[in-house]
């Protein structure tokens, strides 16, 4: 599951919006990880499909699969069961972390994020 | 890419947010929205609010707030889309629109504040109110639900709680210091890794000092998704409780945190498997018998075992009491009779000893359990104290009856901190004294003469007398003058309200005193004795049954009655001489035992048995040990025997008797009371002193 040495982490960023993925491309990138995006769940499910990643970034409101159908499906099959996945909240209150847990999320990234903090999260989840 | 370029993606997506939004409060007005139209208004907005709150627009992303709120309550169905609240909307829409424009050329933003007041008053009226009323939204309306918490706590701003909490951490601890951590089964599901945890606590400088994995259970026992490990790590002193809580932050309530070398370890939450022994399986099936060179003897499956309800053993137990009185009665008739049946009967005796100790077997499970949890509070006690401890265990496999076993954790465990926060010196003293640096606790068991001794043994400093006496004087438990030998003086440590816990340290003083140990092993049928030497060290022995059904009694006649005294209380008996019995005022005497004066409890008297002695002399005194009233000397006609005796509460066939513990039946079919040394005792003291008062 983890990569070869040397290797670069790989993200997958799950967002409706352009302006997001670019904002997590552009921290993500500067801190060495590969980075690849997604418009949304459905997208998402479909990349990975044929592709392999070591974490998985996504928004939760998003058009035609939401981020938590994305976890639940990823979840439900044994290729991503154990994938670290992170969702993006606007929430910061305890039991809307509660639910990103409950719906299978690894951890979650409060927006807007301090470039570092997200470095951080994702680098504490990389497997 | 530059993060202006960013925010001009983030403009153009504003565009195009605004036109969805637009667009679906179009499909309102004209009554033709479905729920994903809401859908579509509400995450262009919550779009919105997202970028805003990333590239620092306060004044857009507070707008954004309010308006997402209401959208989420229309969304959710609990604001009912009506003409008014469309048009409500749409205003509202406007409104973002010069925001956005404000933000992108850095302009003023617009005024606001009677629309946010009119958004917030729609989604409280209507939050409260049925969905089917039309009020205008114009109309001033008083507010009577209040925004629900959520809205009104963070209004508007996302604020990074966690940098803020890293901000104003407490100021860094001086030196390094513990953390202790135990990820339970939910750490590890759904990608966790309490792995990837335990690397960012070593690389931001903290080193795992130790590993618990006391919990481990054998290979076959072991569910690889539960979390039996626990680790121990020191950490620098610039790290912060937040720093670590962050970093698990993540695992939430399933990763157990201690802060701080005096937090005691976080509980497992380990989940039992459906134990798969219990069942009885097919020979061989559920335990495959080890790999041997030659097959042939299938050899008996090791550990195999069956359930058995409590209740129907205790019955099977009671069974097996009843056949040893039936069996002593015949005796006691037989070799009256002329011991025409000798052989016989010796062979029914050993029957029925051998019944019972099979029976006694089924209760019995060895002393390893409660041994096996020594090395784990070792391990904290070596932790929080600093001293070095080194652990040997013997006699594991001696076995006791379930009941004690269960009841012997808490003793032990307090006598196990007491020897290391009070026996065992620091290393630097020990090294002074010519010791090694390391200390040794010892723990064994062993069975002798139908009883279990158990040894607590140190090889620390010996009980400091000088020190125990004084604070005996000083808790007003002894006179200052009082001559004390040596043993005398350890056991004042088990003297209710002696506790040298508070001046030492803070471990063994968990609200527990050596008294309540001693209360407890006494419960048990058991008894405690010191054996210490200065320099030396200090070993606890618990002298225990095997049982509780069954107890050592000595039988002594009093009058015409004849009662048991518990072996447990008994330390000696003796014929007094001539001028050891001293008389205290009119009716109270003291016996002299080796130049210490005990109060003489005159049994016959005391119970009003008729035709007892009435003078020590004649008699014969048992000393006694007692919880509360130290020694006393137990004035009895004769002692005819001392034997194990079946142990019938008193409470269920009659009533509660004060100063009786029970009763038994004897040999010839007698019943005999056995005697509630503790309370007799108490009760002629404290008789005694009214009287002298009086």
């Amino acid at each position: 599951m983890s990569t070869a040495p040397n290797q670069p982490t790989r993200v997958l960023t799950v967002d409706d919006s352009a302006s997001m993925r670019a904002l997590l491309n552009h921290a993500l990138a500067s801190s060495g990880f590969e980075v690849h995006q997604a418009d949304d769940g459905q997208a998402a499910l479909e990349w990975l499909v044929v592709n392999d990643v070591d974490v998985v970034i996504t928004d939760i409101n998003m058009p035609r699969l939401d981020g938590f159908g994305l976890i639940e499906r990823l979840r439900a099959g044994s290729r991503h069961a154990d994938r670290p996945i992170l969702v993006l909240t606007t929430e910061s209150a305890p039991e809307k972390k509660q639910r990103a847990r409950e719906a299978g999320a690894t951890g979650w990234i409060v927006k807007p994020f301090d470039p570092d903090k997200l470095v951080a999260a994702v680098r504490r989840v990389a497997h | 890419m530059t993060s202006e370029e960013i925010q001009a993606i983030f403009f153009a997506e504003c565009e195009e947010s605004l036109a969805a939004a637009e667009a679906g409060l179009a499909a309102c007005k004209a009554g033709t929205e479905d729920a994903d139209t809401i859908n579509a208004i509400f995450r262009a907005v919550h779009s919105i609010k997202g970028g805003a709150g990333a590239f620092g627009h306060v004044a857009l992303q507070a707008f954004t707030h309010t308006y997402e709120t209401l959208l989420s309550d229309v969304r959710e169905g609990t604001v009912a889309i009506t003409p008014p609240l469309t048009e409500l909307m749409l205003r509202a829409l406007d409104t973002l629109s010069d925001h956005v424009s404000a933000a992108q050329e850095g302009t003023a933003p617009p005024a606001d504040a009677a629309l946010l007041a009119e958004l917030t008053a729609a989604q409280a009226a209507h939050a409260g109110a049925a969905p089917a009323l039309e009020t205008p939204a114009s109309a001033p309306v008083p507010a009577p639900t209040p925004v629900p918490a959520s809205a009104a706590a963070d209004q508007g701003f996302d604020l990074d709680l966690d940098a803020l909490l890293d901000d104003l951490a407490a100021p860094a601890p001086a030196a390094e210091w513990t953390l202790r951590l135990r990820p339970h089964a939910g750490a590890m599901v759904n990608g966790g890794e309490p792995l990837l945890m335990l690397r960012e606590l070593v690389s931001a400088g903290g080193r795992v000092s130790e590993c618990d994995w006391s919990l481990v259970p054998e290979l076959d026992a072991l569910d690889p998704f539960q979390g039996y490990l626990g680790w121990t790590l020191c950490l620098p002193a610039d790290m912060t409780e937040a720093a670590v809580a962050e970093i698990f932050e993540f695992a939430g309530d399933d990763c157990g945190l201690a802060f701080g070398g005096d937090a005691p370890f976080p509980p497992a939450r380990i989940v039992a498997p459906p134990a798969p022994a219990a069942v009885p399986a097919a020979p061989g099936a559920a335990n495959p018998a080890p790999c041997a060179a030659t097959q042939p003897p299938p050899a008996p499956p090791a550990g195999q075992s069956i359930r058995i309800d409590l209740p129907k053993l205790d019955r099977l137990i009671d069974a097996v009491g009843e056949l040893v009185i039936a069996q002593a009665m015949l005796a006691q008739r037989l070799g009256s009779d002329g011991a025409s049946a000798a052989e016989e009967l010796a062979l029914i005796e050993t029957l029925t000893r051998d019944i019972q100790e099979s029976a006694m077997a089924i209760r019995a499970q060895p002393i390893g359990s409660v041994f096996s949890r020594v090395p784990r509070i070792l391990r904290e006690l070596t932790q929080s104290t600093g001293k070095h401890v080194r652990l040997e265990v013997s006699g594991e496999a001696t076995e006791l009856d379930k009941t004690v076993i269960e009841r012997l954790g808490e003793p032990l465990t307090h006598l196990i901190r007491n020897a290391v926060d009070h026996g065992i010196e620091p290393a630097d003293r020990r090294l002074a004294a010519g010791k090694s640096a390391e200390g040794t606790l010892r723990l064994s068991a062993e069975q002798r003469s139908g009883r279990i001794l158990i040894r607590v043994e140190d090889d620390g400093a010996g009980i400091d007398r000088a020190r125990v006496f004084a604070k005996a004087v000083e808790k007003g438990l002894i006179a200052p003058d009082a001559q004390l030998s040596g043993e005398e003086i350890d056991l004042l440590i088990f003297a209710p309200g002696f506790s040298t816990a508070q001046q030492v340290s803070n471990i063994s003083g968990r609200g527990v005193g050596m008294d309540v140990v001693r209360q407890n092993v006494k419960d048990l049928g058991g008894r405690i004795t010191i054996e210490s030497v200065a320099g030396k060290g200090t070993a606890f022995v618990l002298t225990l049954p095997l049982t509780l059904a069954i107890s050592d009694g000595m039988i002594v006649n009093v009058g015409d009655q004849t009662m048991v005294v518990p072996l447990a209380h008994v330390i000696e008996s003796l014929r007094p001489a001539p001028g050891d019995v001293k008389g205290l005022g009119a009716r109270r005497q003291m016996l002299n035992v080796r130049g210490r004066f005990i109060p003489v409890v005159p049994l016959g008297r005391e119970l009003g048995a008729a035709g007892c002695r009435e003078y020590p002399e004649q008699g014969v005194l048992i000393v006694v040990d007692t919880e509360a009233h130290g020694q006393a000397a137990l004035l009895v006609d004769s002692i005819s025997d001392q034997r194990q005796f079946v142990i019938k509460s008193l409470d269920t066939h009659y009533r509660q008797v004060e100063g009786v513990a029970g009763a038994t039946i004897l040999g010839d079919g007698r019943v005999a009371l056995i005697l509630d040394v503790d309370g007799l005792v108490a009760r002629s003291v404290a008789a005694g002193q009214l009287r002298e008062a009086a």
